[in-house]
């Protein structure tokens, strides 16, 4: 077991960044300076808890750096946080998309807030990722809101103020109801046990119920964290988020911010309640194929760039749904690894848009052609992260998606052959897209716009690194996430799922 | 016919005594030295008196620890950590309205003690509620209030709205006091006494066979509770009201109205009429419903601040309600631990827009609110983070309010009740978010800059640290609102 310390490091670094780019605001370049080496300390202190996390430690528990402080036992308020194989490539992503998002996508319109939204943001996503404790992540999960909506609205395009208001309403009243849920399951477990409130993820997981209950609170539950995932139909307010939001900001939401969605799902919907996760398999896995052929749907007709990659987003976020729920190990490790490398890609896509944005001050499709020629090195870093994303063998996404649709197949035949309709229709629009945007003649402004400098490769160089390896070698990262899935597994099997 | 004088806990009505005789020597100081008190002195007295009372609470908390809750004067009076507390929050908001006020007394050219003798007697009937034991203590306690507040809504002579806002607030809360005494008069039919406790002994040693009388009795006190802490559909008066008067008046009315009112009201609730909760609260729970929803909905359509405020105070007020819905021990904590932190908040952005109201007290619509915080990075922030906790975001004290008030209801089994408030909540979240929109617009840099005068500025300062502070470190706020409620003398 190592030191809490660690976990509690990676809350502080960002918030202590954020303070320290707060007060040097007013000196050019000075607080953008404090982030960069907050956002790299908080880096590497991942990269050395990746490395010290031990799976294999005190027999089946798979949580490593846990502590627990009891804050307020009125409201049964605690400091409680651990970390296993599910989270830590959480807490990897969170840490990788902060430090690309502000190297790749400076935004030097008062930068200072806007530097220190972005801090204030990781320190809460991290919060999120480490706690082993239902209020606790609750509490963080509604403060992630905050920073996303002035990042939004502050910083956005033209229609920003929608945009930041439709995100916080959407996810606030989804989460009124993970509330009203986090509540009462606090109360059964005290009335159970007779003793005082607590949300503590491990005594949580231990109070029984019967099924009905179960089925409201997965339902509650859900519902939050399918708005915030997305998975249709609560989807609707992502496409606008994500375009409108400044580089930055699209990167942290789609690549970071919508795995808390399928993180809650996994962590505290099915591991809670082992009980509806059989009941409720169906209708989710269904709602997750649907998402995927409608954000393919979507993606192919769609004339701006940036919501090409929000609805396939949606088609991924759903694929990464539909490994969860189909309740077989292989497909929920493909799952885990899906929200990895999903992040991963994204932060590619946004990034390579935003250099673009940037040169032609538009992400319309029909606006820009034959980039190709003009940015040879753009189009070919761009490429090979369209086909990680399609699930070309050989990169990232390739190895989760085929983890996802076997173990889909081995439970649910049906659901796999469908949901198998998305890698087809991800390769049609985005090769498609591609073609539209890279292929031709340029013409005019088209043609005039420089290749990726020096510093943007630099940028996009952990991303396309990220994309082989863990294509060719994903064993590091699959035998930390394995038995963690294992662990959760073997809790919910009782309640009837196949191995 | 000799006439016994009741023991007297001189402890337990200090405050009030504190109170009455600030306003008293202001009364007689204005009297004898004309034009002589200024508004410093009155300020001075004002804040000094409130914080002398606000440190009798410590004395008294201490007493009733060690000795536990007593009643006197005739059990009209009850002693209990309940009624320490919401004294003490009664008292400081008076302290921080008084500060405000002081400086918005100097702009408008409204100087003298006047206002100030209005405002020490109307919380000393704020602070005589929380500590009724009686139905009559309660009425006069809430006369007391009224009364000086009637007079302190008209108190912007340049203004005529303000005069008619006094008008409308005076004729229906006039009318609602009437109702009130109406109910306790049939209550008393009912059940022989006025006396909460003697109350609650014959509820709970006789059945009721013809419980009408109880039954309407009941229903008009409750009707002349929810017409003073504006449950809907008693709440009409209230935009008006707060539109109306002065911005430092709805500051000084959104808190120790609150506190006053919520506090007698979960005495008669749960202490007399505690048997009868089956009876109150399927009424309660249309009454929460229609509050959270209602009050939400309005404030969306509002362009006017102090009007948006109103609404959204009936929304508070609908939270609040939920913990005497809940009726348990953990009800009433939440409910005392909402209004504790929700009056510091209410008057430090009742005290920001008294500043932005300027002159004349005119400027309170939202388009003058439009690039604050671009202009004035730390008022406008201020103004962002009263705003944010009153949605109820985490690490403000308006998300454990919310908290509290919700775990007492899913703990007493009506899930669905506290999914409805937070629905309100959630629709109430689009107007304060718009109007931190509005703070952070970058369109109007060139609007003229407000100035903050020291004391308000103080005031506002204070308002956000309690509210941060104590986001961030609930545990001693919460400790203290369980055990005063531990304290409860039933």
């Amino acid at each position: 077991m190592h030191s809490s310390l660690w976990l509690t490091l990676l809350i502080v670094v960002p918030l202590a960044g954020a303070l320290g780019s707060m007060l040097t605001r007013k000196i050019e370049g000075r607080a953008y300076a404090v982030a960069v080496v907050a956002a790299s300390v908080e880096m590497v202190l991942t990269l050395v808890i990746a490395v010290l996390y031990n799976n294999h430690i005190a027999g089946a528990q798979t949580f490593d750096f846990a502590t627990r402080h009891v804050l307020s036992a009125p409201f049964g308020l605690a400091y409680d946080v651990a970390l296993d194989g599910i989270s830590l490539f959480m807490v990897v992503l969170c840490a990788l998309v902060l430090l690309l998002a502000l190297l790749g996508a400076r935004d030097k319109r008062r930068e200072g807030e806007f530097v220190s939204w972005l801090l204030l943001l990781t320190s809460f996503t991290m919060g999120s990722f480490v706690a082993h404790d239902f209020l606790e992540f609750f509490i963080f999960f509604e403060l992630t809101l905050v920073p996303t909506y002035f990042i939004v609205s502050m910083w956005g395009g033209a229609q920003r103020a929608k945009a930041a208001m439709k995100f916080f309403i959407y996810t606030f009243t989804g989460s009124v109801f993970l509330f009203a849920g986090v509540l009462y399951l606090g109360f059964l477990h005290q009335h159970e046990t007779q003793g005082a409130l607590t949300f503590a993820y491990s005594a949580l997981s231990a109070t029984s119920m019967s099924h009905g209950v179960a089925v409201w609170l997965f339902i509650a539950f859900a519902i939050a964290f399918a708005v915030k995932a997305p998975i249709w139909p609560l989807h609707t307010w992502s496409p606008i988020s994500y375009a409108e939001a400044p580089t930055a900001g699209s990167i942290e939401m789609s690549a970071l911010l919508a795995k808390l969605g399928s993180y809650g799902l996994l962590r505290f919907t099915i591991g809670l309640l082992p009980l509806a996760f059989v009941t409720m398999r169906p209708i989710i896995l269904t709602l997750a194929v649907i998402g995927i052929l409608y954000g393919s749907a979507l993606a192919c007709v769609t004339p701006d760039l940036k919501r090409l990659v929000a609805y396939s987003s949606l088609a991924q976020m759903s694929f990464i749904t539909l490994g969860l729920m189909a309740g077989s190990k292989i497909a929920m490790v493909g799952a885990v690894l899906l929200m990895f490398n999903h992040g991963v890609i994204t932060i590619g896509f946004f990034l390579i848009i935003g250099f673009v944005e940037r040169r032609r001050a538009t992400a319309t499709i029909k606006d820009l052609s034959g980039l190709q020629g003009p940015m040879p090195v753009m189009a070919a870093l761009f490429t090979v992260v369209m086909l990680a994303s399609i699930g070309l063998p050989g990169l990232s996404g390739f190895v989760s998606e085929y983890l996802i649709l076997i173990g889909t197949f081995a439970t649910h035949a049906w659901w796999g052959v469908f949901g198998a309709f998305g890698v087809v229709a991800a390769a049609v629009y985005l090769l498609w897209g591609y073609q539209r945007v890279f292929h031709g003649r340029a013409t005019g402004a088209n043609a005039e716009v420089s290749d990726a400098s020096t510093k943007e490769r630099w940028v996009l160089a952990p991303v396309i690194v990220l994309i082989i390896v863990l294509g060719v070698f994903p064993h590091p990262v699959l035998e930390r996430i394995s038995p963690s899935v294992q662990q959760l597994i073997a809790h919910v099997a009782p309640a009837g799922v196949s191995k | 016919m000799t006439v016994t004088i009741p023991s007297i806990h001189y402890l337990a009505i200090l405050p009030v005594i504190l109170l009455l005789g600030g306003a008293l020597c202001l009364l007689l100081a204005t009297a004898l030295l004309r034009n002589k008190v200024t508004t410093v002195a009155a300020t001075s007295l004002t804040v000094a008196v409130s914080l002398a009372a606000f440190a009798t609470t410590f004395w008294q908390w201490r007493c009733v620890d060690r000795s536990g809750p007593t009643t006197t004067v005739a059990h009209a009076i009850v002693l209990d950590g309940f009624s320490v507390v919401a004294t003490g929050v009664i008292v400081l908001g008076l302290a921080l309205s008084a500060l405000v006020a002081h400086d918005w007394a100097i702009r408008e050219r409204v100087q003298g003690a006047e206002f100030h003798i209005l405002a020490l007697t109307s919380t000393a009937g704020a602070v005589l509620m929380t500590q009724a034991n009686d139905l009559i203590v309660i009425f006069l306690g809430l006369e007391i209030l009224s009364i000086g507040l009637y007079v302190l809504v008209a108190f912007d002579r340049h203004r005529a709205t303000s005069a008619e806002a006094a008008l409308k607030y005076f004729l229906l809360g006039g009318f609602a006091s009437a109702i009130f005494i109406y109910g306790a008069a049939l209550v008393y039919g009912a059940t022989g006494s006025t006396n909460l406790s003697s109350i609650s002994y014959f509820l709970g040693a006789n059945v009721v066979l013809h419980p009408g009388l109880l039954y309407a009795g009941g229903a008009l006190l409750l009707v002349g509770f929810a017409f003073k802490v504006a449950a809907v559909p008693f709440h009409l008066w209230s935009p008006d009201v707060y539109q109306g008067a002065p911005t430092p008046v709805t500051g000084l009315m959104a808190s120790i109205v609150k506190v006053g009112a919520f506090a007698a009201f979960i005495r008669v609730l749960i202490s007399a009429l505690g048997t009868q909760l089956d009876t109150w609260r399927p009424i309660f729970w249309v009454l929460i419903v229609f509050t959270t929803l209602v009050g939400a909905s309005l404030a969306l359509v509002q362009r006017n601040t102090k009007r948006m405020l109103a609404y959204s105070s009936i929304n508070h007020a609908g939270f609040m309600l939920l913990g005497l819905w809940a009726g348990t021990i953990r009800g009433t904590a939440a409910t005392l631990f909402y209004v504790m932190t929700y009056a510091p908040i209410v008057i430090a952005t009742f005290a920001v827009l008294t500043l932005v109201g300027g002159v004349g007290d005119e400027n309170h619509d939202i388009a003058h609110y439009r690039g604050l915080a671009r202009r004035q990075p730390w008022l406008g922030a201020a103004l962002a983070v009263l705003l944010l906790s009153q949605l109820g975001v985490p690490l403000t004290t308006g998300f454990y309010a919310k908290f509290a008030v919700l775990a007492a209801v899913v703990d007493a089994g009506n899930t669905t009740l506290a999914v409805i408030a937070l629905l309100g909540a959630a629709i109430a979240a689009v107007f304060y978010l718009r109007w931190t929109f509005t703070l952070y617009a970058d369109d109007d840099l060139d609007a003229a800059r407000i100035v903050v005068p020291t004391m308000t500025g103080l005031v506002i300062g204070l308002g956000v640290a309690a509210t941060v502070v104590f986001g961030v470190w609930p545990g001693p706020l919460a400790a203290l609102a369980q055990h005063a409620t531990v304290l409860f003398s039933p």
